[in-house]
């Protein structure tokens, strides 16, 4: 019953899209100063049968509907509620479905709120979306439908992997999905303000919102991403440089650097085309991302199912969309005239935007060259955290100190800084840098000089922020309370993770229950393992004592082993004490055929600031989308 | 003639172009330097030039009966049904490893059969399942 009425709504929006793209292309034609009614009832049809399919997939898994294929591989009668209801995109079928309901959620949002601005860049943003749509609906029913149907009926399901079942994990695609998928709308709002000959500036005004919600979802994606891996799988960090961890980053530099320069689009009219290319460049990043991670070609810790077809598809629909859009480029490109001084804002935010292209390119690289190379030699590469450490840390350098600028210079022409307080501000960094150093005994140059340039922006950030706490004054300096906020958080971000990589304690160890371990500083113990049944799963929990030097208990922790029975998956729990200052993080593994039990046992300095300090960057990017004012 | 503005404008283009250009340069070197070479058993038997100084991959199937646990360390079998090679490890083991499973091991080889691992992965797929058969 639901499958058909599923497979019905699919099917009407699909017509729907051809409908909005006819009657677009034939209001176009019309002499009209903005688009009728029909149109926007249309889109408002279209949205509502599509959200209509997502919830009849939604009450499949709710009720336990067995007889969609897609709900008996995905989910089981006992799964807890919130389970059932993120299942609908743990798998790819759905998470497809997902993608497509933010596609028109995006495009009906971006029509309604920008009717009247210009007929020609309106329709025309609209056609581009629908074509999109179209090709991803496509996409959804000859390879991949959520509503095929089996038969016979099958009793029970075979359940959501309990790695998945996770409140991170949970919120973690739809936050990244309106990332990524949000780009779709300034992609094609671009390429219809290079046929419709929009004006630059107001095409700025008018995309600057959907480019900063998306960076806000991709950023709060990311992050929920990073910190389920940390205390889910176990792997005892917040960055792996895995392909699909960085898959999702190429696009995150994009957003950093379009929401930077769209500013300067907006404010002084200038590098209309370079804005352009990002919005482009955006969206197909992020279907770029999606394919390599679809389509099982990405040698990673974590690929998702590999299936030729669906890579097939997105290949395909990835190359019309690149040539499409440098053929629209090349046709309709507008000449430009216009220049920079050297000390403004503006060159200040094109820095800004050099830094992130650099840091795509080395990701980008990182990420495909094993591809590359597979295809050409078929010898089989994969490029280790290293490479990224080297190439990325030192251009952070010269970025943090820009970052501590950029907010504050005017544009057109800034006054000079005062050396002085440069000066003043280094030396207080540098100090800070060395009584650090002193503390902890550390020697690495890198890191020290890390520490210096992050403190930097750290403290000129926090100094402009107390200088411009008030309003009136703010309007005349031009400074930006909100990207202060949110520079101030890169700061803490790169101080944070500075100290993490340096004082981070790690060790492995094979022990047998009743044991104990002399480690330099800890003493490790195995005190007792326990066995629980629990609605779903059986689990074996250990005690394990962590003393220092002189038999102190420093922490007492209880890592688990789950043993799942539908599908049946083990789990390996991590333990972690943490506060503010530090995480104590032990996992435990049963090794096969022996008594010896494999714990890893981390002490891991700030991770809570590392988290709180990009929730401070995107902070200050929610400051600036709700107002003004900041 | 150019008017100022356009020449200036080139100038900045051409100047981050070169920039550009250079630092990627100096990544691509940098990644040299850190590709890890990924071998199946039967490769690393075949290979005659085997350079053992250089951080490597193997993968393949932890042979069953194979996992041996000491006190400090872990050896088992990784094969690929035709070959075979001893690896030793000291550390923890992911969540997904195990006897007839699909594993990578990150390290250096001693020789052709035998292979100190710093870093275990083992493979994950879409649902996060260790793979029913790894190696064709």
């Amino acid at each position: 019953m639901l499958s058909e009425l599923g497979n019905l709504s699919v099917l009407i929006s699909i017509i729907l899209s051809f409908f909005l793209i006819f009657f677009s292309l034939r209001e176009l034609k019309l002499n009209l100063i903005k688009p009728t009614s029909k149109i926007i009832n249309l889109s408002r049809l279209q949205l509502s049968f599509t959200i209509m399919s997502f919830i009849i997939l939604l009450l499949g898994y709710l009720f336990s509907d067995f007889s969609i294929i897609n709900v008996y591989e995905n989910s089981h009668s006992t799964k807890p509620l919130l389970y059932k209801v993120s299942g609908v995109w743990g798998n790819h079928e759905g998470s497809l479905l997902l993608w497509i309901n933010v596609l028109v959620i995006f495009s009906y949002l971006f029509f309604k709120k920008n009717i009247g601005v210009n007929k020609k860049f309106q329709l025309l943003t609209l056609i581009f979306q629908n074509i999109l749509i179209l090709g991803f609906f496509i996409f959804l029913v000859t390879t991949s439908n959520p509503f095929s149907k089996i038969f016979p009926v099958p009793q029970e399901g075979l359940g959501l992997n309990p790695i998945l079942q996770d409140p991170a994990l949970a919120i973690h695609p739809p936050l990244l999905y309106l990332g990524f998928v949000g780009s779709s709308i300034y992609f094609s709002a671009a390429l219809a303000s290079l046929i419709s000959k929009f004006d630059g500036k107001n095409f700025a005004t008018v995309s600057k919102p959907w480019v900063l919600i998306s960076w806000l979802f991709q950023t709060l994606g990311i992050l929920v991403g990073s910190i389920w891996a940390y205390y889910e799988l176990g792997w005892g960090g917040y960055w792996f440089w895995d392909p699909v961890e960085n898959s999702s980053l190429i696009p995150w530099f994009l957003m950093t650097a379009l929401f930077h320069s769209i500013l300067v689009l907006e404010k002084r009219d200038g590098i209309y085309l370079w804005v352009i290319i990002l919005s482009i460049l955006t969206f197909t990043m992020s279907v770029t991302g999606t394919f390599l991670v679809r389509s099982g070609i990405l040698n990673s810790v974590h690929t998702f199912a590999n299936d030729p077809s669906r890579g097939m598809f997105i290949l395909t629909f990835l190359s019309i969309m690149i040539f499409s859009s440098v053929y629209i480029f090349y046709k309709f490109s507008p000449t430009e005239e216009r220049s920079f001084k050297f000390f403004s804002k503006e060159f200040f935010i094109l820095t800004n935007n050099w830094f992130m292209i650099f840091f795509l390119i080395t990701v980008l690289i990182g990420t495909i060259y094993p591809i590359f190379l597979e295809v050409l030699t078929s010898q089989k590469i994969s490029i280790g955290p290293p490479y990224y450490n080297t190439v990325l840390a030192p251009f952070l350098i010269p970025l943090l100190f820009i970052m501590a600028y950029g907010p504050k210079t005017s544009w057109i022409i800034s006054k000079p800084f005062k050396i002085k307080k440069i000066l003043f501000t280094l030396l207080i960094s540098s100090l800070i840098t060395f009584f650090i150093i002193f503390l902890i005994d550390q020697k690495n140059y890198l890191i020290n000089i890390l520490l210096i340039s992050s403190l930097y922006l750290i403290l000129q950030s926090l100094f402009d922020l107390f200088k411009n706490l008030d309003n009136k004054k703010q309007k005349k300096t031009f400074v930006n309370k909100s990207s202060l906020v949110s520079h101030l958080g890169f700061g803490l971000f790169i101080f944070f993770i500075s100290l993490n990589s340096i004082m981070s304690i790690e060790y492995d160890l094979n022990i047998k229950v009743g044991e104990k371990k002399q480690l330099n500083e800890f003493e490790i113990s195995l005190d007792d393992l326990k066995v629980y049944d629990d609605k779903n799963f059986k689990k074996f929990v250990g005690d394990v004592t962590i003393l220092d030097n002189k038999n102190n208990i420093i922490e007492k922790l209880k890592p688990e082993i789950r043993i799942y029975n539908s599908p049946e998956t083990i789990t390996y729990e991590a333990s972690i004490k943490s506060n503010i200052f530090s995480d104590t993080y032990v996992t435990m593994s049963n090794i096969s055929r022996s008594e010896f039990y494999n714990i890893k046992f981390h002490k891991k300095p700030f991770m809570n600031l590392i988290w709180l300090s990009t929730i401070l960057i995107v902070f200050g990017g929610f400051l600036r989308a709700i107002g003004r004012k900041f | 003639m150019l008017s100022k503005k356009t020449k200036n404008r080139s100038l900045i283009f051409f100047l981050s172009s070169i920039l550009l250009i250079i630092s990627v340069f100096l990544s691509l070197k940098v990644l040299e330097d850190n590709v890890l070479y990924f071998l199946s058993p039967t490769e690393i038997k075949e290979k005659q030039n085997l350079n053992l100084n250089k951080q490597i991959r193997i993968g393949g199937m932890v042979k069953k009966e194979s996992i041996f646990v000491n006190n400090d360390e872990i050896k088992f079998i990784v094969t690929d049904l035709k070959n075979e090679i001893i690896v030793i490890y000291k550390g923890t083991v992911p969540n997904l490893f195990a006897e007839g499973k699909g594993v990578i091991a990150e390290g250096m080889l001693q020789d052709k059969n035998y292979f100190v691992a710093k870093r275990i992965l083992a493979k994950h797929d879409e649902n996060y399942m260790p793979p029913k058969k790894q190696v064709k």
